[in-house]
């Protein structure tokens, strides 16, 4: 059974663009490159500072840096957006200005690199599978309720949309109306398991119809075509056209994450033909074919995102280790007696460090 | 001053907490129009309109995890899970987010949420309708519980669940909820969460009980010679152990009465901080008087299972010839 919907994609993988792609000045096209660049390479440092032993499990980013970058750049200009990520969204939360070292520490085991949370509008890494989007939807619909002008952004994998907790938040957002957009970023893999696995359903986008609103796919390796998808759900969402979901196509090149092994279950084959819509490489050959990069450009770029990352990283190492009355001190507004009481034991225990 | 019964304390309370503070909201399953199948929030949608009192969708974990977003972006929500034996759907969302959110993020964002839910047995119910599970949820650090036994009470501490900070899970006993009607101030008043009550002071024997149990010890209490003291937990986490071992100190003996099931009870933990805390004061072993570990029997069975009056009786005078 097939459910039409929209499929947009402007930037081929030689980097030529279709006619009615958005117009993006230069500047701007440099600055999702340099946020795409900028969330690799935070990636591979975090992975390499994983390898030895100095942060925990991660779930890398590698080739779904397009959608994320185009994402938080078609939200630019307006504060009052929140993005609430699964564990796959470094890229956004970066570019949206989260501090990379937060990020390190979130997953270096540090409880504060969540602290940030209201100053940034980006909600902590959401591990329980598709949970986070029923607090998109409890945000988007305040914000209607309080009368503000804003919108949730709420991420989930593809494996996600077979939970139930995607569909209450969908019926939620699609009822109440509410101002958010889902971003599904399918990546054609749940851990293991692939895409056509997941669902008899042809396309993911279409599982909007059900809860009576727009689901659209668009080619996640393309930022053209996402700033245009995304900038357009904001738009309505914002004039209270309700919410809109949309399905991001594309890949990841790297493991689940630092404990998984992608060769038992896929093929080189097929990875290196998603590494030609790599997209990077290809807003890389647009931007050189439009005369608005060079080797140069990039060589600056790249030293520059290393340094940056490097900054990151030297501040996540100098975080203070976390003290015994720490994991005490924010479990409630006043910490009831019989926890005072195993507080006070504990830190003496640990000889008050 | 007014005659009401719990569901009506509660529906008093809801409208003084929203009138005092309009980020309160509620909503849930026929909570809006309907008011709630027990009619908790009825006449709140007439009053506070329908961005303040509304209808759900049926969905369980949405309701919760949707109220959590909210909470994040400054509102209180007051939720209502239809029935007790239904919240397993928001399982999740309580223990993996409500819960542990100002932890996670080092008191940068804060929950201040209630679930309300109806609670416990003996009314005869449906399959599912019929579960005493506190321990549950009492297990679960960064959570509150709360299980009022009176409209008096059911009133104070609503109104301070929904000004607590954290999130709180409100208990509402079934069987009380029209049981007795009790004069309840119209003005605005808390109780603090985490105190017990003394509902009778006794020399000879500590009797601690909470919700459906309260009146069962109550009317076992008035059928023995001995001096009962008895305590209405009212917060089962943090619960007052002070008050507790006080008066354990004072008689020596202590009966805990509880409609759940006997193993991993709540009763359990009393009892081991008894021992912990006042050993030498003991002259008899805690004892419990509990439901027996299987599953609720359906109602033609139901009095087997929930502890009556003669039950506790039966202990007391055990105890008092130990
Ligand atoms: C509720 C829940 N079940 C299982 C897991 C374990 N788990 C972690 S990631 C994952 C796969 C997620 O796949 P998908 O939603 O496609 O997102 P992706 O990891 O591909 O970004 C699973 C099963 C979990 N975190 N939460």
């Amino acid at each position: 059974m097939n459910i039409d919907v929209p499929y947009t994609s402007f930037l081929d993988i030689d980097g030529n663009l279709k006619e009615g792609a958005p117009q993006l000045s230069h500047d701007d096209l440099k600055t999702i490159y340099w946020h795409m660049n900028l969330g690799r390479i935070c990636n591979a440092k975090i992975l390499s500072m994983q390898k030895q032993g100095r942060i925990g499990t991660y779930a890398s980013t590698l080739g779904q840096e397009g959608c994320q970058a185009a994402l938080a750049h078609a939200i630019k200009d307006n504060d009052n957006i929140w993005l609430v990520p699964s564990f796959r969204e470094s890229v956004a939360t970066i570019a949206r200005g989260y501090p990379m070292e937060q990020l390190m520490r979130y997953w270096g085991g540090f409880e504060i690199g969540s602290n940030q949370t209201r100053e940034f509008k980006v909600m902590p890494v959401n591990i329980p599978i598709a949970s986070q989007l029923n607090h998109a939807a409890g945000i988007a619909i305040s914000m209607k309720f309080k009368g503000e002008k804003g919108a949730a952004i709420g991420f989930v994998g593809d494996g996600g949309t077979s939970e139930g907790e995607f569909a209450e938040a969908m019926n939620f957002v699609g009822e109440f109306k509410a101002p958010a957009v889902f971003v599904c970023q399918n990546n054609q893999y749940a851990i293991s398991v692939p895409r056509k696995k997941q669902t008899a359903a042809s396309t993911i986008a279409q599982k909007a119809t059900a809860f009576g609103f727009e689901g659209v796919q668009v080619d996640g390796n393309d930022v053209f075509a996402c700033y245009k998808i995304i900038k357009d759900a904001i738009e309505k969402a914002m004039n209270g056209g309700g919410p809109t979901f949309v399905e991001a196509i594309t890949y990841r090149l790297d493991n689940h994450t630092t404990a998984d092994d992608w060769h038992k279950y896929r093929t080189e084959e097929e990875v290196n033909e998603w590494k030609k819509k790599d997209p990077i490489e290809r807003l890389k050959k647009h931007m050189m074919q439009i005369g608005c990069w060079d080797d140069q450009h990039e060589q600056h770029m790249l030293e520059d995102a290393k340094k940056k990352v490097e900054e990151a990283a030297k501040a996540y190492e100098g975080t203070p280790k976390p003290k015994v009355e720490e994991i005490f001190d924010h479990l409630y507004a006043k910490l009831p007696y019989h926890i005072q009481e195993q507080k006070d034991h504990f830190v003496k225990f640990w000889g008050g460090q | 001053m007014t005659e009401r019964n719990m569901v009506q304390a509660l529906n008093n309370a809801f409208f003084i907490a929203m009138e005092r503070d309009p980020t309160v909201i509620t909503y849930g399953e026929d909570v809006g129009v309907d008011g709630g199948v027990f009619r908790v929030t009825d006449g709140l949608q007439a009053k506070f309109g329908d961005q303040r009192s509304f209808d759900s969708p049926l969905a369980e974990a949405g309701i919760v995890g949707s109220a959590i977003g909210m909470a994040v972006n400054g509102l209180k929500p007051v939720v209502e899970m239809q029935f007790s034996g239904f919240i397993y759907p928001a399982f999740q969302q309580i223990v993996s987010h409500a819960a542990r959110l100002r932890n996670r993020t080092r008191g940068d964002i804060t929950i201040p949420l209630v679930i309300r839910s109806p609670y416990g047995g003996g009314i005869n119910a449906l399959e599912h309708h019929s579960e005493s599970l506190e321990a549950l949820y009492v297990h679960i650090p960064g959570l509150k519980v709360v299980i009022p036994s009176s409209p008096y009470d059911a009133k104070g501490l609503l109104i301070a669940a929904i000004e607590d900070p954290d999130p709180v899970l409100f208990l509402e006993p079934k069987r009380l909820y029209r049981a007795v009607k009790q004069e309840v101030p119209d003005d605005y008043y808390t109780i603090p969460l985490g105190q017990a009550k003394v509902m009778k002071e006794g020399k000879d024997i500590t009797i601690i009980a909470w919700g459906g149990m309260v009146p069962v010890a109550e009317d076992a209490i008035s059928q023995v010679k001995a001096e009962c003291e008895l305590i209405d937990l009212r917060t089962i986490d943090p619960w007052d152990k002070k008050t507790i071992i006080d008066s354990v100190k004072k008689t020596g003996k202590c009966i805990i009465i509880h409609e759940a099931t006997k193993t991993g009870g709540f009763g359990a933990e009393i009892a081991a901080t008894l021992q912990e805390e006042c050993i030498f004061n003991l002259d008899a072993p805690v004892a419990r008087v509990t439901a027996p570990d299987v599953i609720v029997p359906y109602f033609k069975a139901e009095h087997y299972y929930r502890p009556n009056a003669d039950m506790l009786v039966k202990k007391i005078n055990e105890l008092l010839n130990f």
